[in-house]
């Protein structure tokens, strides 16, 4: 793999650009940043990932300035903010924080309109992008416009928080462990909305975590960081994980490397099984003959509607009873846009090492066993780019 | 933080803590006008059925009274609007960025000044800027200053870091962050320490007759002199009036100062 072709994305040209950035706090020697040059492309997420003290937040408020670079460029568009007025640049970037730091004597919509409010906007066009803002992030703002930080749980906090830094809609979102603080159900949750928002937004995202399972969930493109900020490997986060660069890399990314990329592809992106289908009125010993044909030992038994109702063997089909409780009945069952890892946990859940895929409508599609899983996962190693 | 989802219906829960906390500066409302009420009695029924001699009818003369009264309110407020005026710019100076030293040096210095008696710091301001009222304002204030300064300080030093670190990202200028987020969310530390300052002041000026300041403390002395025990319980009872007075509504102040949406 030509390794030009990985450093710099190919969406577009860059949004923002570190040009050799070093940053020396005054009274210490090493750097905490060291000549440091790094492109986030226009509408990816770019995960900033590291163990701690590696200088990843550090060069995250590098590039609003909440902490002066001694040497190097900051570009933003275009344009060189390196000198210039920090807050002018700050109202045009997004800016979400652990601890969230909601103006604890501000209402919900005073919060959200705090950068429109400085950009001077008009108050009835402040009013309809605080509303707007408080859908977008699923609160409603007839319950929430009005109320006070305090009455809100740490998720609801935080999505205000990002409702907030996407205040004046800016381009750029640079988040610092925006979800570090929140239990994990929560953030699971809080994930998932915000990749589905970001689908929509194209923002261009610097997203600073310690957790690599939530980088490579959350990243188009990973940076995994060593010390001084040093860039150990930057890449696709499927590359990264079947073709770590180093063993600094390699230990990073821990031991389960391979099963994580298990959350980075789809149900839809594996070939399902297609055993014998039969129905509550197919012919039992039609259906027997079938078996016998098939490579699978079982066969699919499905309603009037087409939605699976039990696994079905040649012994089940022998018993007197009726089809339906003769086989194992399907309680769990997968949609193509559950990740690979649901697929897994749910096999292993009821032991039956297959899984049938519905659509949308419960209509069965498919069957995913575990052994197409496990074929996958042996072949992937070159074979990463999706 | 509370994990606890606040839904709709438990939005009058979720409110509850306010509510517990609105009773609690309410009990302080009601208990210093109850005190304020009890000793205006006492000193109505000393004021008929003491047995008031000449010294002490000249003593107690209404209209010398109502003026030192006046004067002892004067004192107190005068003096504390001064050391409203000096002590929360210098608060605010020495919590600014870049002046960590000057801080401490400031409030162990004001503290040692605490530690001289009012009487001789008053005394020592009369040596060095004659006397009268303004001599008095001066010193009172000087004595009242540490209380607001103190306060000011640790009122702005507990607004949570973060509060402050995401103002500064969406580009807050370091005037809008002390206007907008540090000084609301100091109010309340600030006027307690503004409260604390008023009734020393209001204490103190009872001290201002020493150099000629007037005050209520010119009744005292006189009945202390003389040997009127009546005439000093009128005095002194005077000023727990004014202190209590001055208290509730600084009191007030602080109920309605406060921003909304503190817990």
């Amino acid at each position: 793999m030509n390794p030009q072709e990985t450093a710099v994305s190919e969406i577009s040209e860059p949004c923002i650009k570190l040009e050799n950035v070093n940053k020396t706090y005054s009274g210490v020697s090493a750097p905490a940043v060291k000549d440091l040059s790094l492109e986030v492309a226009q509408g990816e997420i770019m995960v900033l990932v590291g163990p701690s003290g590696c200088g990843k937040s550090t060069t995250l408020r590098l590039i609003n300035r909440m902490i002066e670079p001694t040497s190097g460029r900051i570009i933003y568009e275009g344009e060189d903010v390196t000198k210039g007025d920090p807050n002018e640049l700050r109202r045009r970037m997004g800016y979400v924080i652990q601890q969230v730091g909601l103006f604890p004597h501000r209402t919900i919509a005073e919060n959200i309109a705090t950068v429109p409010k400085l950009l001077k906007w008009p108050k009835a066009k402040v009013n309809a992008r605080v509303d707007e803002l408080l859908e977008m992030v699923s609160m409603d703002p007839s319950i929430y416009r009005d109320r006070y930080p305090k009455e809100l749980s740490g998720g609801q906090a935080q999505r205000v928080g990002v409702a907030r830094a996407l205040g004046a809609d800016p381009d750029v979102l640079l988040m610092d462990e925006p979800f570090g603080a929140i239990d994990p159900i929560t953030r699971d949750r809080l994930q998932n909305e915000f990749l589905r928002l970001q689908e929509e937004l194209k923002k261009t995202i610097v997203f600073v975590t310690h957790d690599i399972d939530e980088a490579v969930k959350m990243g188009d493109r990973i940076a995994i960081l060593r010390d001084q900020s040093e860039i150990a490997q930057l890449d696709k986060p499927e590359v990264i994980l079947t073709d770590p660069a180093d063993s600094f890399v390699e230990n990073f990314l821990g031991s389960g490397a391979i099963l994580k990329t298990l959350t980075l592809r789809r149900v839809r992106d594996i070939e399902l099984s297609q055993p014998v289908i039969i129905k509550r009125s197919t012919n039992r010993s039609d259906a027997i003959l079938a078996l016998h044909d098939s490579y699978f030992p079982y066969a699919v038994l499905l309603d009037d509607h087409d939605h699976p109702i039990a696994w079905v063997d040649e012994r089940a089909l022998n018993r007197s009873d009726s089809l339906d409780r003769s086989g194992a009945s399907i309680t769990v069952q997968l949609q193509p846009e559950d990740t690979l890892q649901d697929a897994l946990s749910g096999m292993l859940q009821t032991a039956a090492g297959m899984s049938a895929v519905v659509n949308g409508r419960g209509q069965y599609l498919g069957t995913c066993t575990i052994e197409s899983l496990a074929s996958m996962l042996i072949a992937q190693p070159n074979g990463a780019s999706a | 933080m509370s994990t606890a989802v606040v839904t709709p219906q438990q939005g009058s829960a979720a409110s509850l803590p306010s509510r517990r906390n609105l009773k609690m500066t309410q009990l302080d409302l009601i208990v210093t006008p109850i005190f304020f009420v009890l000793l205006a009695l006492l000193l109505a029924v000393v004021w008929v059925y003491s047995d008031f001699d000449r010294t002490t009818t000249s003593i107690l003369e209404p209209s010398r009274l109502w003026t030192q009264f006046k004067q002892q309110i004067y004192l107190a407020l005068w003096s504390t609007a001064l050391v409203i005026v000096l002590a929360i710019p210098l608060g605010i100076l020495v919590t600014r960025e870049g002046a960590p030293r000057l801080k401490n040096n400031l409030v162990s210095l004001l503290g040692l000044g605490q530690a001289i008696p009012a009487y001789g710091l008053i005394v020592l301001f009369f040596v060095a800027f004659g006397q009268g009222s303004f001599t008095v304002i001066l010193a009172l204030a000087t004595f009242a200053l540490l209380p607001v300064l103190r306060n000011t300080i640790v009122g702005l030093e507990q607004v949570d870091q973060s509060v402050i670190e995401a103002g500064k990202g969406m580009g807050l200028t370091s005037v809008q962050r002390l206007r907008k987020i540090e000084l609301p969310l100091a109010v309340p530390v600030i006027m307690a320490g503004i409260r604390t300052a008023t009734v020393i002041n209001v204490g103190m000026a009872t001290l201002a007759y020493l150099i000629g300041g007037g005050g209520l403390g010119e009744t005292i002395a006189a009945g202390l002199k003389n040997g009127r025990p009546t005439a000093i319980f009128v005095g002194a009872v005077l000023v727990a009036l004014i202190a209590l007075a001055l208290d509730f509504l600084g009191g007030l102040a602080q109920r309605y100062l406060k921003p909304k949406g503190l817990a």
